[in-house]
């Protein structure tokens, strides 16, 4: 085993976040070289395989751990708004987030937002046409920092220490709110009502949530503990405008990208560090 | 002592009778509430707290203003303050619950409530908030039941309540910062994020609650016997004056760093307030003549109370609508513009409007009355033992 399929399997931590007790595998990244190793497959068959191997993992680990992160590559996304439009449905669909068509009750994990919103502290002034005509993809930067988890009275919103994903304990949210107040990225919405009658197209794999709590993108954690990637990523892969991987392995294609490429970070000035950069 | 409570003419009975009607029906709106959601309130994924948070901020704020009454006569031996001390801790105590109810009528999933005890958070503001809170309320209930039970006993309090009473003035301090803490520690909004929010809500609290008990005085004055005596009264109205008078600098102090600094986010929010904030063609400015109304009670109230000092005069009503003006000025810049100036523009740079809706009233006016029946209570109780050792 390389190293840098280690380096994914420890992602795999985020196995206990989702609940689900059989050990997680493989194929979590975008890289060919992954992909073709021959253990793309479904998890069911990569379990018995793999299973033993993953605890041992844990020694073996460079000290700082997974921190897992997204490149947005906006560049591949200029004039495909329908791209985008498949990433949003792809989230949608297998989260089961609700349809409700109010502005101001409404559910969002990822969506499109013009330059300025998203980008408040960037100058717009004689902004270019391209960044204009287009919106800009945006979700939760599960940052590094997190201030929605510093002001949560419950720690009902926390970081995975696995794999850094910022991720949410429905069931022990009491809807306070605060956290909605404490992110600077409006990335988090809330149940102002029972959200199941707006499903569209329920996905028995992931849970439903009752009315009062908080909820937001969370990385795909569930997707990610067995084995696949990001909805999101997965919807656009052919354009390769959105790459996920390990932040601290300097082996990772995310890596590679954000060392090569210029990219911006949302908001930046606020120290949350997001984890989520954009090439515009 | 509880049963002073039962004891009371027409009046006294009409007056509970009005306030279990609004009782009732903010209890019937928060069943529909409750069953539904908070989908019935005004507030929306861009604008997610409202009239709920903003009345429990400015209570905080009315509860710590018994302050004004306690540390002058226990630290400073000021005994002109002796028959309203109690009235003070009254209005802590009342306060506080209503605070509470406040907060459980604007969480998403109330029978939670006690996640924030079992999973204590310290690095989260309002669990400190709720501490403090629990805290405060405890004090006063315990300082206010055994000083009023000695007064009556007609002896002097035990030492040890004396520690307690202590304990309560820099509690009180820390309740109103606490909530202050709320508000100023969250990057990227600008309105709050500043160091002299926790002074501000001080000085608007050191005024708001004594302008309060002051009204209380009056009106009981008239319909219940009891006299706090004028030198109490006008020392009172000095400290309204003082503290609403550096309330109204700081709220200078904050348009002078928005402006003279001219960074469009710490200018959004005062110009949403006080002149209307134009958007993409469109002007909002829902909160601008509450915002006006404000400033010209404040220094309306002001001008009435210098003008009194000034000629050394002054009748009860005189007194009394002075003391409302106020009141009503920092409800009106802490209850409502504060919470909601801060939340105007999103994080995403939109911009939403906040109209609370009728259920949402309801509750609200539901949780006031219940503020007052309890204040009223209260006060009966105190009065009924003032007039047994008088008599
Ligand atoms: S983007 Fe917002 S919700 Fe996501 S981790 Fe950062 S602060 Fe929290
Ligand atoms: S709404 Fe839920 S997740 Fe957000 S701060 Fe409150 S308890 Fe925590």
């Amino acid at each position: 085993m390389d190293k840098q399929r280690r380096k994914f399997l420890k992602m795999a931590g985020a196995t206990a976040l989702a609940g689900i007790s059989a050990p997680a595998v493989v194929k979590l990244t975008s890289s060919p070289a992954l992909a073709s190793s021959g253990h793309g497959a479904p998890a069911e068959h990569g379990a018995a395989e793999e299973g033993h191997m993953a605890p041992a993992h844990g020694t073996e680990e460079a000290p700082k751990g997974v921190r897992l992160g997204m490149v947005i590559d906006m560049r591949k996304l200029y004039g495909k708004p329908e791209l985008m439009e498949k990433a949003i449905a792809a989230c949608n669909k297998v989260h089961n987030i609700p349809q409700i068509d109010s502005k101001k009750s409404e559910i969002k994990w990822i969506w499109e937002m013009p330059f300025e919103n998203v980008f408040p502290e960037h100058s717009s002034y004689h902004a270019s046409k391209t960044r204009e005509e287009n919106d800009f993809l945006v979700l939760c930067n599960h940052c590094d920092n997190p201030p929605c988890v510093r002001v949560c009275p419950t720690k009902a919103t926390f970081v995975n220490k696995e794999n850094g994903i910022v991720a949410m304990d429905f069931h022990r949210c009491i809807g306070c709110r605060f956290c909605m107040m404490g992110c600077p990225y409006g990335a988090r919405s809330f149940n102002w009502e029972n959200p199941r009658p707006y499903i569209k197209e329920y996905n028995p794999d992931f849970p439903t949530r009752m009315r009062g709590v908080v909820e937001k993108c969370n990385f795909c954690g569930e997707r990610l503990a067995l084995g696949k990637e990001p909805a999101c990523l997965e919807a656009v892969k052919e354009s390769g405008a959105i790459v996920f991987g390990d932040l601290n392995d300097p082996e990772s294609e995310i890596r590679k990208v954000l060392e090569k490429e210029n990219t911006i970070q949302r908001k930046p000035s606020l120290g949350t560090k997001p984890s989520v950069f954009y090439i515009v | 002592m509880i049963e002073k409570v039962f004891k009371g003419n027409s009046r006294y009975w009409m007056w509970l009778a009005v306030l279990c009607a609004f009782i009732g029906v903010g209890a019937i709106c928060y069943i529909r509430q409750f069953l539904f959601g908070l989908g019935l309130t005004g507030m929306g994924r861009d604008l997610s707290w409202g009239l709920y948070i903003s009345q429990f901020t400015f209570l905080v704020g009315v509860a710590a203003g018994g302050l004004m009454l306690v540390l002058p006569y226990y630290i400073h031996n000021y005994k002109v303050f002796g028959r309203l001390t109690i009235l003070g801790e009254f209005l802590a105590i009342a306060s506080i619950i209503m605070c509470l109810m406040f907060i459980m009528a604007d969480i998403g999933q109330p029978l939670r409530g006690l996640n924030m005890i079992l999973h204590p958070t310290p690095n989260s503001m309002l669990f400190w908030d709720m501490v403090v809170l629990l805290g405060y309320l405890g004090l006063n209930v315990i300082c206010g039941w055994v000083i009023l039970t000695a007064e009556r006993k007609q002896v002097k309090p035990p030492k040890w309540v004396y520690i307690f009473v202590y304990v309560s003035i820099p509690f009180a301090v820390s309740i109103h910062t606490v909530t202050a803490m709320l508000y100023c520690g969250l990057p990227g909004r600008h309105f709050w994020l500043s160091a002299i929010t926790a002074p501000r809500f001080l000085a608007s609290a050191f005024a708001a609650g004594p302008a309060l008990i002051v009204v209380a005085c009056l009106i009981m004055k008239r319909v219940a016997n009891f006299d706090a005596g004028k030198e109490a009264i006008s020392k009172l109205t000095t400290i309204i004056m003082y503290a609403a008078l550096i309330n109204a600098f700081f709220v200078l102090l904050e348009f002078f760093v928005g402006y003279y600094s001219n960074i469009p986010g710490h200018k959004h929010s005062l110009e949403y307030l006080f002149f209307g904030l134009e958007h993409n063609g469109h002007v909002y400015n829902n909160l601008v003549p509450f915002m006006w109304s404000s400033v010209l009670l404040c220094f309306g109230g002001l001008g009435l109370f210098a003008y009194m000092k000034i000629r050394k005069t002054g009748t009860d009503l005189m007194i009394g609508i002075g003391c409302v003006m106020i009141f009503v000025a920092l409800w009106l810049d802490k209850g409502l513009g504060f919470v909601m100036g801060g939340l105007v523009v999103s994080p995403l740079e939109e911009i939403t409007e906040y109209y609370p809706t009728a259920n949402e009233i309801g509750i609200t006016l539901g949780i006031w009355a219940t503020g007052f029946l309890l204040v009223t209570l209260l006060y009966k109780i105190a009065i009924g033992v003032e007039h047994e050792v008088e008599a």
